[in-house]
């Protein structure tokens, strides 16, 4: 049951894009197409995943016992950057197949503020749950990356398709590109709004 | 106009750069500390000083009420007692809500302060900037009143379109009251300050406690 | 010294890293629920950009061509934390406020987008003023927005009510406001400021 809490309220209630702001940047930037937004999507599903399971173990196990939190911040990001390394490096090698749709992704997921944002909330927020709240523990933490993930592909797909129209339409000059897509978002994190208060 | 790139001079750079980085953070965290720690004990004191009458000393001490521990902290003036401070953190819309909750022996709320919410801005987030929410509190007596919003049959003014928040707010201070209640009327004198005391306090926690609802 | 003063108008307008590079987009959505909250994450960015700017022009040529994202990142992160502690210490208040966005200044694209199209290149003054320039137009895109949405969301004006305790239209408050409002502003940005 909790686990099914987490997964909802992480892809609609707080869906990662629309309500809290984080992975903007390339939300925007490679939505123009389905297809390219598909395969960020599936990128970003896997690096945040990886990425939390890897920052989650190692603030566990090296920076609280050693009383080193306070360097969460670096730590975080150079292992983000190395794992984003890494993976393009084992995916080449592994299979090219997968690498040819996700590999010109990777390099921009470093700077994708999403995946530090997950990595940093799933060790120092709170989670409540029916009347409690406590850290998540590793199972718990995965869940939540994953389904955050899972939210960002469903915002990033939905708007692509969006945006696949908007293009098509006659649009004022001063709107065209990015403001008129700003105002597209506003409105699907409007409709987004209505599963406030779903899980509680 | 960058150095060419070997195996050796990439990795002595990093390294280098890794050490030299974490060396300043060390050096820097061990000189904000004392501030850090100081703005985290201001912001308390700040808290103590608006929830309560004048005092001119406190002493930190922690009960157990109901299964849940409470830090508070025991004002004086002259000698005399004049109050407690007790933080209490329910669960608003958003996340956790902390309040500083004031408490003269007689079990009077003097006053409250928010110490941290995660509550949306615009609605529950008034808890802590709305005025008439937060002038109610001041002289609340929970022997006359009902501490749940008006909604639930109670005597509180929720926020517009913040029950939630609202609820978790008279819960707070709901359960700083059952603190007090305890260490003014404890069943079994003199072990309600240490967590040992947990099963002769929680009953003094009666009625109307919301959570329950 | 016009050329460094140039360096620092044109991040206001010219090169304005919101309205025109369309960078460091979710603190700018996130941070911007009034226009107190706006500048402060305006300022807390102008800090790290000048210093890792300035770091990092002093370091570039002594850095392998292959390492040099990593390290710069590490450089920035160290001036964000260094950002944190004394944030914790000084302005405990705002800190809190501003929450998850002061660490992820390390992976705003702005800080990490001038390091390496300017500071890498040029000499440690100029950079110094790019990142300044820069960062004072982030803080005053910040800013804007967050006036915006005050007013219209909350109906003051830096904390200052004006419509004696009503309530503000919330939609603007909350995260549909963010959007729709810098959308607008970027309609007027391009209307009226980027004249091409």
């Amino acid at each position: 049951m909790e686990y099914f809490l987490i997964i909802i309220s992480a892809i609609f209630v707080n869906n990662i894009v629309l309500a809290q702001f984080l992975g903007i940047c390339p939300f925007l930037g490679v939505s123009n197409k389905l297809s390219t937004a598909t395969g960020m999507s599936m990128a970003v599903c896997f690096v945040i995943t990886l990425a939390t399971l890897v920052t989650y173990l190692i603030n566990q196990y090296l920076l609280v016992p050693f009383q080193l939190e306070f360097l969460q911040t670096i730590a975080f990001i150079l292992v983000i950057a190395a794992l984003v390394q890494m993976v393009e490096i084992v995916l080449k090698k592994v299979s090219p197949a997968l690498y040819q749709a996700l590999g010109i992704f990777l390099p921009l997921i470093t700077t994708n503020c999403a995946v530090l944002g997950v990595a940093m909330t799933v060790v120092t927020k709170e989670f409540t749950f029916g009347g409690t709240s406590h850290l998540l523990n590793l199972g718990e933490a995965l869940v939540y990356a994953f389904a955050t993930s899972l939210g960002y592909g469903l915002a990033m797909v939905i708007f692509a398709g969006i945006r696949e129209h908007l293009s098509l339409n006659d649009v004022p000059k001063a709107f065209k590109g990015v403001p008129i897509a700003l105002i597209s978002v506003g409105i699907l994190a409007l409709a987004f709004m209505g599963f406030s208060g779903m899980v509680k | 106009m960058a150095v060419q790139s070997n195996l050796k001079n990439m990795a002595a750079v990093l390294t280098l750069t890794c050490l030299l980085c974490s060396a300043v953070l060390g050096g820097a965290y061990a000189l904000t500390k004392a501030p850090i720690d100081a703005a985290a004990r201001e912001k308390t004191d700040k808290a103590i000083g608006q929830v309560l009458p004048a005092f001119d000393e406190t002493s930190y001490e922690v009960a157990t009420v109901d299964g849940k521990t409470y830090p508070y902290y025991k004002a004086l003036r002259g000698g005399d007692l004049v109050g407690y401070a007790v933080e209490s953190t329910t669960i608003g819309f958003g996340g956790n809500l902390s309040l500083m909750v004031g408490i003269t022996p007689d079990g009077v709320v003097y006053n409250t302060s928010v110490l941290s919410h995660s509550e949306t801005p615009g609605l529950g987030a008034k808890c802590a900037s709305d005025a008439k929410f937060m002038a109610q509190w001041k002289g609340f007596d929970p022997s006359s009143k009902i501490l749940t919003v008006k909604k639930d049959g109670g005597d509180v003014d929720a926020i517009t379109a913040s029950t939630i928040t609202s609820r978790a707010y008279a819960l707070a201070v709901q359960q700083a009251v059952d603190v007090v209640k305890a260490l003014e009327d404890p069943v079994e004198p003199g072990v309600t300050e240490t967590t040992e005391a947990e099963g002769q306090v929680e009953k003094s926690q009666t009625q109307e406690d919301p959570s329950h609802e | 010294m016009s050329n460094k003063l140039k360096l620092i108008t044109d991040g206001l307008a010219k090169n304005n890293p919101t309205f025109v590079l369309l960078l460091g987009m979710c603190p700018t959505l996130a941070t911007t629920t009034s226009a107190v909250n706006g500048l402060s994450m305006g300022l807390a960015t102008l800090f790290v950009l000048v210093l890792s700017n300035m770091a990092i022009s002093a370091i570039a040529p002594a850095v392998p061509d292959k390492v040099h994202i990593p390290v710069y990142i590490v450089v920035i992160a160290t001036f964000v934390t260094l950002l944190q502690f004394l944030m914790q210490a000084y302005t405990p208040a705002v800190y809190e406020t501003l929450g998850l966005f002061i660490p992820l200044i390390v992976v705003n694209c702005i800080v990490l987008g001038r390091a390496e199209a300017f500071a890498s290149k040029n000499g440690v003054l100029a950079s110094a003023c790019d990142g300044l320039g820069v960062g004072l137009g982030f803080t005053a895109s910040l800013t804007v927005l967050g006036l915006v949405r005050e007013i219209f969301g909350s109906g003051s004006v830096f904390g200052w009510n004006f419509i004696g305790g009503h309530d503000g239209m919330l939609a603007f408050v909350m995260a549909p406001g963010a959007f729709i409002c810098l959308g607008y502003l970027m309609v007027l940005f391009n209307k009226f400021i980027k004249k091409d």
